[in-house]
């Protein structure tokens, strides 16, 4: 399959995963090796003083330099909140600057806050970040992040651990067609038709977290996104036949039937 | 007697430290830890040199598992 690239970096895998919300760290690695994933979110959150020493992190389960690491803004409210922890996140992992940005709303929703968005966006790529960005499937958001210079348009196919799957499959194609960075859907998939549906569309991946962590088998999950991204992918590139009521035109031979 | 805010919590230390004294106090040597220090990233190669001050705010933070 063809690679993905990402501001000027390339990957084979188009699917991204997250690392939270899984039982261990051991099952954390495995699902992500089964995954196929080369770029992984993390979260930035304060260490646990005195409590942890010694503990295993998750540095050591899923290493920096066996993934590509995606430091994402999860639980930031504002702009400001989440420049810091992406300015925290590019120190802690020596310089890194593909980051994950996201500044939510409401957190019964989680639904993303677009206008702390643009305004974190643009500041976050005058510093020198490369913003893979979260947002709302509204196409005009997604243009204007776009402008902004952020290398990735992350728009969700519904609310982020809810996988209700892609629930707007037209705007969704609207941003596909303008965009001329990567468009990864992120948030929503519930299972593995839906990955498939956000390739089929014409996505250029998908991420996903609760969609694999959340299964009954996390690990076998992993394995079923890994073959749906794939699918979809050759669905799209291989472009579907045209929807017909009838067709009247069966795909064995017409001619050459016994007993006439 | 110092006291410094650290990731939102009051501590207090005996003297001043460095930067790379209160991770060593604070048992996160060898850890992977970023640290804003009054709304200002501390670059780790300045950790020996950031002098800790009465007062002064801190954010201490690692990578954990997140979507």
């Amino acid at each position: 399959m063809e690679n993905l690239i990402i501001a000027g970096k390339t990957y084979s895998s188009r699917l991204l995963v997250g690392t939270g919300k899984y039982q261990d760290f051991d099952q954390t690695r495995r699902a992500i090796e089964t995954s196929g994933a080369e770029i992984v979110t993390v979260a930035i959150r304060r260490t646990n003083i005195g409590q942890n020493a010694g503990e295993p992190s998750l540095l050591d389960s899923v290493p920096p330099s066996k993934y590509t690491y995606l430091p994402n803004t999860a639980g930031c409210y504002s702009a400001d909140d989440a420049i810091r922890t992406l300015r925290l996140a590019r120190e802690l992992l020596d310089g890194h600057d593909l980051v994950k940005l996201e500044v939510l709303g409401d957190p019964q929703t989680l639904y993303p806050n677009v206008v702390e968005t643009l305004k974190a966006a643009e500041i976050l790529v005058k510093d020198g970040f490369k913003v893979m960005v979260y947002t709302s499937d509204d196409p005009i958001i997604a243009r204007q992040l776009e402008n902004i210079g952020c290398v990735a348009i992350m728009p969700l196919a519904s609310l982020i651990g809810s996988g209700m799957g892609i629930l707007n499959p037209w705007n969704l194609q609207i941003i596909i067609e303008n965009a001329k960075v990567p468009v990864i859907v992120d948030a929503g998939v519930g299972t593995a038709s839906d990955a498939a549906i956000a390739m089929e569309l014409g996505c250029d991946g998908v991420l996903m977290n609760t969609a694999i962590a959340g299964a009954n088998n996390p690990v076998l999950m992993a394995s079923a996104m890994k073959k749906a991204v794939e699918a979809g992918r050759e669905a799209f590139l291989a472009g579907r036949m045209a929807k017909k009521l009838y067709s009247a035109s069966p795909s064995s031979p017409t001619t050459g039937l016994i007993g006439k | 007697m110092i006291e410094l805010i650290i990731n939102g919590a009051p501590q207090q230390f005996p003297t001043p430290l460095t930067a790379a004294l209160l991770i060593e106090r604070l048992m996160l040597t060898g850890k992977r830890v970023a640290i804003e220090l009054n709304g200002e990233i501390v670059p780790r190669s300045q950790f020996n040199e950031t002098l800790l001050n009465n007062g002064d705010s801190l954010e201490i933070v690692v990578a954990v598992g997140g979507g």
